[in-house]
């Protein structure tokens, strides 16, 4: 066994891997670039060393530094997590010419499985179902249309190299052949500086079910089961399950052996994963292979009791396999979600900065969490804005998404945008809780974009109870100030009025000796909590019903996140409540068509003109004060009109540098 | 008996009504409440005692000896907030516009004598078109009269102003002279010549909002410390602000019970100052991070942003924070700043608060409108608040301290008690740049020796050594335990008495 391995990779995986080696009595070796000196994963290594500047180009991705990062440690092998150089074979042979062993597979599986058309070859060839279609190159686009009438409506062009929904035109007929072959070319010279493109059967209501396989070196491979990732926003994978709530003993058996009979074809050696296209009828097709490990492989991990890692190290190691798949057994169910710093309610806008509060919800039997991040760390725009992953398990479905729900709803992040209020709202959609999904799940059950979440009558008035109780407790507290006039007896107030959404709501909070029962209108709740003032997430019950509502206190009222929803909520007495219903509504003069200069400054950057169209997010110009440059985004996307300053002038707070038309 | 009984009933009921039914209306129509209600909103329930309210004009030109209604346009008292005893008086918009008369002065300088006596805050919701014209001089007599009080009890009890509707001409100068202005956002405006004037002597086009709304002294002139969205939320919000205060000069602090613990380490701190001296940081962070439960009560937070002032508590007990702002003009020292922090420090002072002063400084801002404008005497005016007052003082420098703002910034010098500094603390004369480019001139035509005498300089000053190794720094403490060094420095504080040498006044440079 090896006595020390480097990891090239960040964030949560490299943390994660570091996890494994530390129980395995193998020493750790981080690789960082210059925005990762503070991060996790260099932390908890033991040891470290610097590999560049920030951008991954100059940093992860370069194979020579790796190299010379193991000479310089010592380390014995690499595992190169996902991402970064885990799927180049270049990558695995400078390592073999140095004398470090490469964490997963050979050069050539990883070859073989890295071109798109050579891969869909060889999986027939082997016996594995593809998708009908066409593999050559095409020639023009009267070609691709001969080729799509013979596959049969709808069909599928793609770029040959492609990856990341680039390149890829859906077809029903003649003429969108003609134009999809055409922009698909394009967009794949462009964007991969290959133009080849194929055509195969377009699936309509496709199920993404991929099939862990796992092999060692003297023969032996098994598979470990599935999981459904059919959860993607824009192709990439939200929330992965294991196993798939679609998938029967019969479909999973032939998947596995379908799977495992590839894999032995091209003389895989480690974790890998073979991804299948699954239509309505249970029939599968073969997509791809990826010779790494997998983002959510945490969810096979926890239905098999196995940790890959672990297992990739020993079969790197020369080890065999330590069980055959007769030993496999799926035990209850895995839910897995992604948590990314991006802002669900504007466009999944990516988030970057400090994150001034991370509490992730406590590691029990149920719940796992694999995190990069740690409060007072950064997000940085240099890499994935994956932030971490949240799994959940339960004997069955129904239990691992309730485990899911709470630790969603007690996961605290603060400082950058997360898309927990997403994720939340997708474990509460009917349509996941029948295990009714398909890889359009969000464009159909989100159509408008997410537009965050208004809870039932019967939560709003549980959480109603809640915010009453924890301003009851407040002002409770506030009447032990000191300095009372003798003789001062408060007033027992114990009935609220509770503002929400112009409605006020009477509550009534009997506090007394352990015992908590709230009265929301016509309704009695009893709560039982451990909650004190200082905290920030309330835990307990509500009629029985454990619920955990993160609470901000503002200086006129509370914030509170729950199950997706983000709520503002007052409480005051009945007759505050009655005088502010009297208070107009506030006109906010709209400056959102301004962009107002946030400090007194410089103009020393302006990277757009009247008339262009912007992004949200992109550059619009940057603003020197005290030699600090601050650079201005477009908060929204828009039209530049009239630009009211020069480059080089100086700026007064909240001047108006340009107008949006 | 059954005669005085219902005439007292009977004038009551007229006093309750103020200015009648359809005047009420007109004010709730306006957005804004009544003198009555606002009152009942701020203090306790059931705690008011109202004074005066047969108080009535002795006016009698112009007709008015035919109008007089009960109170004459202010409601004045005492009641509690939170069971603590505070005087207030609220004018009366619905009674002759809130006009002050002789009666109606004499009556909130009844309240302000009152409160003076026992030691109690006044409190003060401005509502009122200005001097009862129809009383000549006796209204200006009656401003006068309460001008004087306002100066009398400065700095022996907290006196807060919340204009909650016009308040022009001489009339500003009361509120002007109180600790604390709030202001109702789109009902209020202050100014001391109004924009018809304007109009016909400068020929200047504004509106009353634009000269003197709320928005613009709270962001422009810094006139008002806090501007609200409406009554409610300002009344409620002067509960949440009460609660800060001592009731008087002669009394701690106010304690009150804390779920915080004092030994709570935020180990996020120990990466809030980024390692590029360039790069700003939030400072405010560390004060909600460092504060009881994170309640923190800001003063003035959108002028002179620069800096940061305003109320928290450590342990229960209030404090008062000055911070720099790395995220605004990196935190330097301007004029507004300094004037800012000053009032700030000095109020702190008077009311037996300690201080607490967050400091990242790179200097003072330079500049000919600075330096115009008098940066001198303001920047002074900092200073010299710093080392009049006599209060605990704890000082925390997280990064840079550098220059005259260093000495300034509640440094040990100034009779700091308790001077902290971070491992990421510079304390030096300048930044090394610019430190070498004036002591190696010579050098000037030398990028690469230059580079390396920054180097020197930065190896040298660019910590807390070398001002640790003169005691001008007590200890170099990590910033995860910031909270639990502070709340020990205070506690050993608790009992500080110090006293500046008798004078009749000093004299600030004003």
């Amino acid at each position: 066994m090896f006595s020390k391995i480097l990891i090239a990779n960040r964030g949560e995986i490299a943390c994660r891997i570091i996890k494994t080696a530390r129980r395995m009595d193998i020493k750790s070796v981080a690789v960082y670039s210059e925005a990762d000196a503070t991060a996790l994963h260099v932390e908890i290594a033991d040891e470290r060393v610097l590999i560049g500047p920030p951008p991954s180009g100059q940093s992860y991705l370069l194979a020579d530094k790796i190299v010379e990062a193991c000479q310089r440690t010592g380390a014995e092998a690499v595992h190169p997590g996902y991402g970064f150089l885990s799927e180049r074979g270049a990558f695995c042979e400078a390592l073999k010419a140095a004398g470090v062993v490469f964490i997963g597979p050979d050069p050539h599986a990883m070859a073989a499985m890295g071109d798109k058309i050579e891969s869909k070859k060889l999986a027939a060839a082997a016996g594995v179902s593809t998708v009908p279609g066409y593999l050559g190159v095409i020639a023009d686009d009267e070609e691709a249309v001969k080729i799509a009438r013979e596959v049969g409506y709808p069909v599928m062009i793609k770029a040959s190299a492609g990856g990341g929904g680039k390149g890829m035109r859906v077809a029903y007929n003649d003429s969108q052949v003609r134009d999809g072959f055409r922009s698909a070319t394009n967009e794949a010279r462009s964007s991969f500086a290959d133009d080849r493109v194929f055509i195969e059967k377009f699936i309509e209501q496709p199920r993404h079910i991929e099939i862990q396989v796992m092999a060692d070196g003297h023969g032996n491979c098994v598979y470990l089961g599935e999981r459904e990732c059919s959860i993607q926003r824009r192709h990439q994978k939200v929330i992965e399950e294991a196993p798939s709530p679609f998938i029967d003993a019969k479909t999973r058996k032939a998947m596995g052996e379908q799977a495992v009979a590839l894999a032995k074809a091209v003389g895989y050696k480690s974790a890998g994963t073979v991804e299948f296209i699954v239509d309505a009828n249970r029939r599968f097709y073969f997509l791809e292979m990826n010779t790494r490990l997998q983002v959510e492989h945490p969810v096979t991990e926890l239905v098999t009791g196995l940790d890959l890692v672990e297992l990739m190290i020993k079969v790197a190691a020369g080890e065999k396999l330590p069980f055959t798949q007769d030993d496999v057994q799926l035990r209850g169910w895995a839910v897995e979600a992604r948590i990314y710093a991006e802002d669900p309610l504007r466009n999944f806008l990516p988030s970057i900065g400090r994150i001034t509060r991370y509490r992730p919800p406590i590691e029990d039997q149920h719940t796992r969490v694999d995190t990069g991040v740690y409060e007072g760390g950064e997000i940085s725009m240099y890499y994935d804005p994956m932030i971490a992953k949240l799994c959940s398990r339960g004997p069955d479905r129904a239990t691992a998404i309730d485990h899911m729900r709470h630790a969603l709803d007690a996961f605290q992040i603060r400082g950058v945008g997360h898309n927990i209020s997403f994720l939340a709202a997708v474990m509460n959609k009917q349509r996941f809780l029948d295990g009714n999904l398909t890889t359009n799940f969000i464009a159909e059950e989100f159509p408008e974009g997410f537009q965050g979440v208004m809870p039932d009558e019967d939560t709003l008035d549980r959480l109603k109870a809640v915010v009453a109780f924890v301003h009851n407790r407040i002002a409770e507290r506030n009447r032990t100030i000191s300095g009372q006039m003798p003789g001062y007896q408060p007033r027992p107030q114990n009935f609220w009025m509770v503002r929400f959404g112009g409605i006020n709501t009477p509550v009534f909070v009997g506090d007394n000796a352990g015992a908590i029962e709230v009265r929301v209108g016509g309704q009695v709740y009893a709560l039982a909590t451990a909650w004190t003032i200082r905290d920030t997430l309330w835990t307990g019950t509500v009629d029985g019903r454990m619920m955990g509502v993160q609470i901000d206190v503002l200086a006129d009222g509370y914030r509170l996140y729950h199950a997706g929803a983000d709520l503002k909520l007052q409480v005051m007495t009945p007759r505050s409540a009655e005088l502010a219903d009297l208070m107009p509504v506030r006109q906010v003069p709209d400056m959102s068509k301004f962009l107002l200069s946030p400090m007194p400054g410089l103009l020393v950057g302006l990277a757009v003109e009247t008339g262009q169209e912007v992004k949200a997010g992109q550059e619009l110009c940057a603003v020197e004060a005290m030699k600090m440059e601050n650079i201005l985004r477009a908060e929204q996307d828009g039209k530049i009109g009239k630009i009211h300053v020069e480059r080089g002038a100086s700026l007064a707070v909240d001047q108006i540098i340009l107008e949006f038309d | 008996m059954q005669d005085v009984l219902a005439r007292l009933e009977a004038m009551r009921a007229g006093a309750w009504l103020g200015g009648g039914q359809k005047r009420i209306d007109a004010q709730h129509a306006r957005g804004k409440l009544t003198a009555r209600e606002r009152i009942e909103l701020f203090l306790d329930e059931g705690s008011f005692e109202e004074w005066d309210m047969f108080v009535e004009h002795r006016c009698i030109d112009f007709g008015m000896e035919k109008q007089k209604i009960p109170g004459d346009g202010v409601v004045t008292g005492h009641g509690t907030v939170n069971g603590r005893p505070v005087f207030v008086f609220s004018q009366d918009f619905t009674v002759f516009g809130g006009s002050l008369s002789m009666a109606h002065a004499e009556k909130i300088c009844k309240v302000m004598d009152q409160a003076i006596k026992v030691g109690a805050p006044v409190i003060g919701l401005n509502d009122s078109g200005g001097a009862r014209i129809q009383e000549g001089v006796a209204s200006l007599a009656g401003y006068a009269d309460v001008f004087l009080r306002n100066v009398l009890a400065s700095g022996r009890v907290p006196q807060i102003s919340l204009i909650m509707g016009p308040c022009a001409g001489g009339a500003v100068y009361s509120p002007a002279m109180t600790d604390f202005i709030f202001m109702v956002r789109d009902t209020s405006y202050m100014f001391v010549t109004g924009p018809d004037v304007l109009k016909t002597v400068t020929h200047e086009v504004v509106t009353a909002e634009e000269l003197g709304g709320a928005q613009t002294h709270s962001t422009k002139s810094g006139v008002s410390d806090l501007a609200f969205d409406n009554d409610v939320e300002a009344l409620l919000q002067l509960r949440r602000f009460i609660d800060f205060l001592p009731l008087s000069a002669r009394e701690p602090a106010p304690v009150r019970t804390c779920t915080d613990p004092v030994n709570r380490y935020d180990y996020s701190l120990d990466t809030l100052v980024p390692p590029n001296p360039n790069k700003p940081y939030d400072m405010k962070e560390l004060i909600l991070k460092v504060v009881d439960e994170g309640d923190f009560f800001e003063i003035k937070p959108d002028h002179a942003k620069n800096i940061i002032t305003g109320f928290g508590r450590m342990n229960g007990s209030t404090v008062g924070f000055v911070a720099n702002q790395p995220m605004v003009l990196a935190g330097c020292l301007d004029i507004d700043s300094s004037v800012k922090a000053a009032r700030f420090v000095r109020f702190c002072d008077c009311f037996n608060i300690p201080i607490v002063t967050f400091v990242d400084v790179p200097g003072f801002l330079p500049g000919t409108a600075q330096e115009y404008n008098g940066i001198i005497k303001h920047g002074a005016k900092l200073l010299f608040a710093y080392s009049e007052a006599t209060v605990p003082k704890v000082t925390v420098i997280t990064r840079k301290a550098y220059g005259g703002a260093y000495d300034v910034m509640s440094s040990k010098h100034l009779r700091g008690d308790v001077n902290f500094a971070w491992p990421s603390a510079e304390i030096a004369v300048m930044g090394p740049k610019g430190a070498v480019e004036i002591i190696f001139r010579g050098d000037a035509g030398d990028p690469a020796k230059l580079e390396a005498r920054a180097e020197e300089y930065r190896q040298k000053f660019a910590n807390p050594f070398v001002a640790g190794s003169r005691g001008y720094i007590d200890d170099v403490i990590y910033p995860f335990g910031t909270r639990k060094r502070v709340c020990r420095a205070l506690a050993m504080l608790r009992n500080k008495m110090v006293q500046n040498p008798p004078k009749k006044h000093d004299n600030i440079p004003l």
